[in-house]
């Protein structure tokens, strides 16, 4: 891990067995990118320089979802893409964590038609809302910064026999609206 | 009503090609549209495609219309639209042919009224356009080497486009298996 490096020769590192375990899950969440819509520019602006989610060890997209920790929904799914959805979904090991990218994912946002699957959380568990239209960079990596606590905190939900519950986290707005243009006068009034 | 001033030059070459038949034209913002008997589609079609004076050489677009609930009179339910271009002479036609159903439409059955001679072997481009209409209207085409849905999944139960069919579907979107963490 190169931890050796920075230690004293003759020093001794005594940690727990899961916390370090936990400790490089967090630190490599590869995110499957499951980009269907506008949503997925949004995600490939994560990704990229500006926003720079390799600060927090989710760059790798994986296209395998062999791969991949966790599977980012972004964008409307179509009634006839989701069995793929589902397909990919079931490829993933675990642990894996579902994000529902955007209004789209998460509730079918203005596409109220027969062809667009109104939330994909009917069909799929999803840990993470994360709500906009498209949501800014900030909130999906927001997002993945909730699983990470989590992971980080051995916080997983289970039930009573041991499964896994979703998470149901909903991320919060993180901007402010700005004052809006107002009616220019000129002169006196 | 006014009568509209009919300058396509296309007309003339077709009324004169086809004197037997009733043909119906418009004009509408320098745009004109012919309304074409479906029986002899093909014949106009390829007409238009290969006189000279026409010379209709590309097929911009098929598509139909649904004129349930249509707020004027109209002449049939269905009309599928032709949209043509000739690059020669600069110049844009839209044919039309009107189609009433028979059955309930519904449903999906094969309606015999609601069919019309593919053009295919004319614009080869026709053929996804074609498969469109028939996704999505369920108006078939005789002679169209593979009529299958193009968009939708092969066993949807409706063809969505019809007014009568409801913008939220009869359920299509709901009827899924749901996963959970423990589904294999
Ligand atoms: S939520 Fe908005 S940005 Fe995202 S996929 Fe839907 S329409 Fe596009």
């Amino acid at each position: 891990m190169g931890i050796e490096s920075a230690l004293p020769v003759d020093s001794i590192l005594t940690t727990q067995l899961q916390r370090v375990v936990n400790w490089s899950r967090r630190s490599s969440v590869w995110p499957m990118p499951f980009a269907t819509a506008c949503c997925g520019i949004e995600l490939m602006a994560t990704a990229c320089s500006r926003f720079d989610l390799a600060r927090f060890g989710a760059e790798v997209m994986r296209f395998s979802p062999r791969q991949a920790d966790l599977l980012i929904v972004a964008g409307r799914v179509s009634v006839k893409m989701l069995p793929v959805l589902q397909r990919i979904y079931m490829q993933m090991t675990e642990p894996k964590w579902v994000i529902s990218m955007g209004a789209c994912a998460s509730t079918g946002g203005v596409f109220d038609t027969y062809a667009v699957v109104q939330g994909v959380d009917q069909f799929i568990p999803v840990d993470v809302y994360v709500p906009g239209c498209p949501p800014r960079p900030e909130m999906l990596i927001e997002a993945i910064m909730a699983i990470q606590r989590i992971i980080d905190n051995d916080a997983i939900p289970r039930d009573g026999e041991g499964a896994r519950l979703p998470l149901n986290i909903a991320v919060q707005p993180n901007f402010e609206p700005r004052s809006q243009p107002v009616p220019v006068t000129v002169g006196t009034t | 009503m006014t009568v509209a001033t009919l300058t396509h030059p296309s007309l003339a070459t077709i009324k004169g090609a086809f004197p037997s038949v009733a043909f119906l034209a418009s004009e509408f913002r320098g745009q004109t549209t012919l309304v074409v008997p479906a029986a002899r589609l093909h014949e106009v079609m390829r007409v238009l495609r290969d006189h000279p004076d026409c010379d209709f050489n590309f097929l911009v677009d098929v598509t139909a219309v649904d004129y349930l609930g249509y707020p004027a009179p109209v002449q049939a339910r269905f009309a599928v639209v032709y949209c043509l271009l000739s690059h020669q002479h600069d110049r844009r036609l839209t044919v039309k042919v009107n189609l009433d159903p028979t059955l309930d439409t519904k449903g999906t059955a094969a309606d015999p009224a609601l069919e019309v001679e593919s053009v295919t072997d004319l614009w080869p481009g026709a053929e996804w356009l074609e498969r469109e209409v028939f996704d999505m209207f369920g108006i078939r085409f005789r002679g169209h080497p593979d009529l299958r849905r193009i968009l939708l999944w092969r066993d949807f139960p409706a063809f969505p486009l019809r007014k009568d069919y409801p913008l939220r579907g009869r359920g299509e979107r709901e009827h899924f298996q749901t996963l959970t963490r423990e589904s294999r």
